[in-house]
């Protein structure tokens, strides 16, 4: 059974409550501004177990940044409001003080950004920085740090590491700042690490190393992951769960088998579309999204994406236009919002993935085989 | 970053040669050698003066021999002669300048204290009643002319006040080694007026500075990692926000020690800047002449300490 407010949540056993690291319910975040109010996240719901990986996609502008950053309590300006639920290990961030976030930040949840070289402060050694992260949590002494800094540099894969501890930042090539990124989020053991867009700014040669390493760490520490990309090779490899973001909105989440075997909404369809894969007989089908994400201050009425939708006609009437689709159950634990029947969402997903010659159907598995980094999804 | 050193001491030396070039041209080969001796000797000078100080200056030999003896003179700290006033210009000139360092430090140890303190609540506070109270202020005394601020601060504090406390001077300079608490009290409203009409382009610059700093990635990261807010500007932010600030507080400095002439005549402090005037209006050329090279000799040092600072804040020019 599913919690009707938040399909994503599973409640049918105690086990798997005090397993669930992170639970997010209707979480908003809206933003004044001179030209209206930005509501660039409109109610998202979705949890993560201890030690899972939670991959979220969608295109550029579509919330994913500002999700994260919200679990971070990293929204600070004044013109910002957030509401809902953010519940890490059973603590609601969003009514907590911010001196309480600000303590939980780092040690319990810890996150990596997508520039690694402007994501360091230019001007102290990564070493220090590590060391500072480390000593904000942890009452020892600078010797002590340092030695942990080394050591974290050791794991996430520095040579030399007693040696690059003094280095600065300038110093270290694009995918050893993003090691040393990680060796610093990781350097107080937290139980969450988000990762938004961690290899978007790194040469294709070094991201599948990055991915590696976070993978290889996951299990090393046992820290949940978030995992923000464009690429959806990565995240089908990597997550068990997946959520696809709209225009600020949850609008399919799932097991990752589920979302890439089986996905139900039109846009996921069209994300899927824009991965050049081996089998060119699907391209021709599954074309990527037309138009470009909806300003998030004028969302479009009914369902977000009906201004760029080809299956509104299937639906019928203008119910795409006025009625807003809400998250709705179509394969176990596996939600979709959308207006299309769960027979129409399969029969078209059936078509448009079919191969055209023997080969048996694709699976999730084969379908996002190709784990290339340039599959992008255009943004 | 010894190379990087090396490589501006340099610039700054080719700097140094050619103000001494312009220099040389403006006031040697301009005139011509004749008129130059004339106007050395001064109102007083008989034909016979000027034939000597013809001589003293090399003024009847080819110009590169002029230049060469005149920039001999410099580099060995040597200003030349003032005729006029029957002393060597080093001699005015260093009683000169000990009253435009006080005034010039002094002031300068306030305007960039209240600069970056200012500038950094009004970044961090942004848009607050704070910041509206100090970008008003900054406004204000930017667009003062500073004898209006001099004479106004004389009016209220030394005139006004003259029934309450004799505290406030009028005027006048009192050096620190003849009594410390007077050369304090009479540079206090001269170091207010230079400090409050400079200091409001710091507190702008370190605001802009700051708030451009405040949004950079490396912040967020500190944020990120669990620092608390007051060490995430105090020491992440402040360190890089203060880059620009540097830069101009060490060319304000070095322009300011060269003379600071309204100040100085408004509060008739004997620096160089009051000296210069006066020699002007007595057409002393060796005395402008001194000064001039002095000045631009502060500028130039100004600039490469400006450069060594900016090696030592970012590792990024040290170690390149
Ligand atoms: N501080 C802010 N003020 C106003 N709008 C913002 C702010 N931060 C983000 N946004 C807007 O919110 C939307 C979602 O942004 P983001 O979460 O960064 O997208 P992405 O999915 O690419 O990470 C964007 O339209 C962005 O312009
Ligand atoms: S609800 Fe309508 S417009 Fe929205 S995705 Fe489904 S078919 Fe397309
Ligand atoms: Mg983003």
């Amino acid at each position: 059974m599913t919690d009707p407010t938040n399909p994503l949540v599973m409640t049918d056993s105690v086990s798997l409550a005090s397993r669930l690291l992170l639970q997010v319910s209707d979480l908003r975040v809206q933003f004044a501004t001179d030209d209206g109010v930005v509501k660039a996240v409109d109610g998202v719901s979705f949890s993560l177990e201890r030690g899972r990986t939670l991959g979220i996609v969608g295109e550029s502008g579509s919330g994913k940044s500002v999700t994260s950053m919200a679990i971070m309590g990293l929204h600070s300006g004044k013109n910002t409001t957030i509401t809902g639920q953010i519940r890490l290990d059973g603590e609601d961030l969003v009514s907590a003080s911010r001196e309480r976030v600000r303590a939980l930040r780092g040690a319990k949840m810890a996150m990596i950004f997508q520039d690694p070289l402007t994501s360091l402060h230019p001007y102290y050694s990564v070493g220090h920085q590590i060391m500072e992260a480390y000593r904000v949590h942890n009452k020892v002494t600078k010797q002590v740090a340092r030695k942990r800094a080394v050591d974290m540099l050791g794991r996430v894969g520095i040579p030399n590491p007693a040696v690059r501890v003094d280095d600065y930042p300038h110093q270290f090539s694009g995918g050893m700042r993003q090691r040393a990124m990680i060796a610093m989020a990781l350097s107080c053991d937290p139980g969450l690490l988000i990762a938004d867009e961690p290899t978007t700014a790194l040469d294709v040669t070094v991201q599948a190393q990055i991915l590696d390493l976070i993978v290889d760490l996951q299990d090393e520490f046992g820290s949940a992951v978030i995992i923000i990309t464009h690429d959806l090779g990565v995240v089908a490899e990597i997550s068990d769960q997946i959520l696809v973001m709209y225009a600020g909105r949850a609008v399919e989440g799932g097991p990752a088998t589920g979302v890439f075997g089986q996905p139900g909404h039109p846009y996921a369809w069209g994300l899927l579309g824009s991965m050049p894969r081996l089998d060119i007989d699907r391209v021709d089908r599954l074309k990527p999204i037309p138009g470009t994400p909806p300003s998030l201050i004028n969302v479009p009425s009914g369902c977000p994406f009906h201004p760029r939708c080809g299956y509104r006609d299937e639906v019928g009437g203008d119910r795409c236009a006025t009625e807003v689709p809400l998250l709705r159950e179509i394969a176990p634990a596996h939600v979709a919002a959308c207006h299309l029947t769960s027979d129409q969402q399969r029969s078209t997903w059936a078509r448009l993935s079919e191969p055209v010659s023997d080969l048996p159907e694709t699976k999730a598995g084969s379908l996002l085989a190709s784990s290339d980094p340039a599959n992008e999804v255009q943004s | 970053m010894t190379r990087f050193l090396i490589r501006r001491i340099g610039q700054a030396i080719l700097v140094l040669f050619a103000a001494s070039i312009a220099v040389f041209l403006l006031f040697f080969v301009g005139p011509g050698p004749d008129q130059v001796a004339r106007t050395f000797a001064g109102r007083l000078g008989t034909p016979q003066r000027i034939l000597e100080i013809k001589h003293a200056l090399h003024l009847d030999q080819p110009l590169y021999l002029q230049y060469l003896h005149w920039v001999g003179n410099l580099l060995q700290g040597n200003l030349g002669f003032d005729y006029y006033k029957g002393q060597s210009v080093n001699t005015v000139v260093g009683q000169a300048l000990p009253a435009t360092v006080s005034l010039v430090v002094g002031a300068a140890i306030l305007w960039i204290a209240y600069g970056v303190f200012s500038g950094v609540v009004s970044a961090v506070r942004s848009r607050s009643l704070l910041d509206r109270g100090f970008t008003t202020a900054a406004l204000f005394f930017y667009s003062m002319p500073t004898f209006v601020l001099g004479y106004t601060l004389i009016f209220i504090f030394a005139y006004e006040l003259y029934r309450v406390t004799k505290f406030f001077p009028f005027s006048s300079y009192v050096p620190i080694t003849t009594n410390p608490w007077q050369w304090f009290v009479h540079l206090i409203l001269p170091w207010l007026t230079l400090a409050m009409v400079t200091a409001a382009a710091y507190t702008r610059l370190t605001r802009t500075s700051m708030l451009d700093v405040l949004g950079e990635d490396y912040i967020r990261t500190a944020r990120s990692k669990g620092m608390p807010e007051q060490r995430v500007i105090r020491v992440h932010a402040l360190r890089s926000a203060l880059t620009p600030v540097v830069t101009l507080a060490g060319l304000d400095i070095g322009t300011a020690l060269g003379g600071v002439i309204i100040t100085e005549q408004v509060f008739g402090i004997p620096g160089l800047g009051w000296t210069i005037v006066q020699a002007i209006g007595q057409q002393d050329l060796p005395i402008i002449m001194g000064i001039a090279v002095l000045a631009a000799t502060f500028v130039v040092i100004a600039n490469v300490i400006v450069d060594i600072l900016y090696a030592v804040l970012d590792p990024r020019v040290r170690l390149n």
